[in-house]
């Protein structure tokens, strides 16, 4: 059995299906891409993954446990983190006390919070900010924020909810730099992009969804030329 | 800063501690009374509406559950309402956890509503089992001392393991997951807190200390009815009030807003007469419109404000 494993997961929101009979799988120290159009299902993915939203159909495996059936907050403590795709600060606390918050899923201790997040902050290139207000701080340091946060509470599968969406091409960079760092340091990755760029750079693997569903799995070259994803960015007339 | 904190800590309670040798008028150690008693309100309230962001409009029903516990133990008994400073902490506490189970099942707006409804049918179920609670003719007990210093002692007691207690919750890793939890629930499931388990940790001793106050209220006041402990707007709204006063998620916040909230009320009950309610009412509008975070949230506003203020006044001399 793979590290990560999903079995025809589906979901549906009343008549609406987000994802259709999905099943995909993840090798530890990968980093699999998710691509697809807006609205194509992939944020839906996550949250089911990390049981923000009930699954209706299928099964999701972790290192051989069957996750989809434990509570959300659980999920997280058995080792999966994530971000959000609209960010979530810890708004009027201050970038220390936001990683700090997730620190404390491994330890009771002040102290040893404080201590491991400060490791994160330097890790993530937060250091001059330690002590800035959440709220305070520019979309591409709250993006690198819900990186750290998630770090924090080590994780062994990181689900990346576009977190370079939104960047000028400087920042994208820092932010894959990041992502490679952490990849490194031997955390498996799932992310969301949209920005081709960065997926060809760094996915190990690329699935690409459209309405829910599989259109093409493989390497980054192998998706962006199949036929069927360049129908669903582009329309029929470039297949 | 850290140890100015504490001086000034220790300062106030030594000033509190001495403060009887010197303030010797009934009346005026009746309002230190009160002012433990709606502190100690305030801080419990401020746990769980000003850290943990879950905003009770029925702190009345932990504060009545505290006084009655006090008041049937005598009325039924016949045992001392000094033991209900004891049994009144604990019934409010065990009520909160059932309370709790039902009411986090609701976010924001829709929790506070639900508190609401909880304080008023506590309320009218103590006001309608008369034959257990003496419904409206309510309780009235004779207290075995009637000294204030001992009552302002005991307040004054309370009032500090309150203030040690909630200290120690929110400079520990619950309070960090209270705090988060207040900012973004989502985030903090998304951090492996359980959400519920903690909303709950922060109810739960913010009830006992509400049914405390309670406790000390029977046996202080000597008389209760439903109507007055179980009150929606001179209880659960004031608790919130003394805490938007003197300043949400801070330490010392709701006792300098329930000194300011019992000082003022008494100064303008005596001299403005019926006006009172809406001198205190201008008041509490104009400390929202223009101190936000209360008085010991904008503290250093009001800092910046006195020293222009001051430089001013010698750059124009």
């Amino acid at each position: 059995m793979s590290f990560f494993e999903t079995r025809n997961i589906t979901k549906r929101f009343g008549g609406l299906t987000a994802v259709s009979n999905l099943s995909f799988s993840v090798e530890q120290g990968e980093i699999l891409g998710i691509i697809g159009p807006n609205g194509s299902g992939k944020t839906t993915v996550f949250n089911v993954i990390s049981r923000f939203f009930p699954l209706t159909l299928g099964e999701i495996y972790f290192k051989e446990k069957r996750i989809d059936t434990v509570p959300a907050h659980k999920i997280c403590d058995m080792g999966i983190g994530r971000t959000f795709q609209v960010v979530k600060p810890l708004q009027r606390m201050t970038v220390l006390e936001n990683i700090m918050a997730g620190a404390f899923l491994r330890t009771a201790g002040i102290g040893k919070a404080r201590h491991k997040a400060e490791e994160i902050i330097e890790f993530c290139g937060l250091d001059r900010y330690t002590h800035r207000e959440a709220k305070s701080l520019p979309i591409p340091l709250r993006k690198r924020l819900e990186i750290a946060r998630a770090l924090a509470t080590e994780p062994e599968l990181l689900l990346l909810d576009e977190t370079c969406a939104g960047l000028n091409p400087k920042e994208s960079e820092s932010a894959i730099a990041l992502i490679r760092r952490i990849r490194d340091t031997g955390v498996t990755i799932i992310i969301i992009e949209h920005i081709m760029k960065v997926m060809m750079g760094i996915s190990d693997r690329i699935l690409a969804i459209n309405f829910g569903g599989e259109i093409a799995m493989g390497t980054p070259k192998e998706v962006a030329n199949h036929p069927e994803v360049i129908k669903a960015y582009l329309g029929d007339a470039y297949a | 800063m850290k140890h100015k904190n504490i001086l000034l800590t220790v300062a106030f309670f030594l000033v509190a501690f001495l403060l009887p040798l010197f303030v010797k008028a009934p009346y005026q150690l009746h309002i230190l009374i009160l002012i433990f008693i709606w502190a100690i309100i305030g801080t419990s309230w401020n746990l769980l509406g000003g850290y943990a962001g879950q905003v009770s409009f029925g702190h009345a029903a932990f504060f009545g559950l505290g006084a009655y516990s006090a008041g049937l133990l005598t009325l039924h008994y016949g045992i001392s309402p000094w033991w209900g400073m004891a049994l009144g902490p604990v019934v409010a506490a065990l009520a909160s956890l059932p309370i709790g189970v039902i009411c986090f099942r609701l976010r924001g707006p829709y929790f506070a509503l639900a508190m609401l409804a909880l304080g008023e049918i506590f309320r009218i179920v103590f006001l309608n089992i008369a034959s257990f609670t003496n419904g409206a003719k309510g309780i009235l007990i004779m207290p075995a001392i009637t000294s204030k210093e001992l009552y302002y002692y005991i307040g004054l007691l309370a009032l500090a393991v309150t203030l040690l207690t909630t200290y120690a919750i929110v400079h520990s890793k619950i309070g960090y997951y209270l705090v988060s939890i207040r900012e973004d629930q989502d985030a903090a499931t998304s951090l492996g807190i359980p959400t519920t388990l903690y909303k709950n940790l922060a109810l739960l001793p913010s009830a006992f200390f509400t049914g405390l106050a309670g406790a000390l209220y029977m046996n202080y006041v000597a008389f209760i009815d439903p109507n007055i402990v179980f009150n929606l707007t001179n209880i659960s709204v004031m608790a919130i009030l003394v805490v938007m006063l003197g300043g949400v998620a801070t330490t010392w916040g709701p006792t300098v807003g329930a000194a300011l909230y019992i000082v003022l009320g008494e100064l303008f009950r005596t001299t403005l007469g019926s006006a009172n309610v809406l001198v205190f009412g201008v008041l509490v509008c104009l400390i929202i419109m223009f101190l936000p975070n209360g008085i010991v949230g904008e503290l250093d506003l009001i800092k910046r404000m006195v020293t222009r203020k001051k430089t001013s006044l010698s750059g124009g001399v």
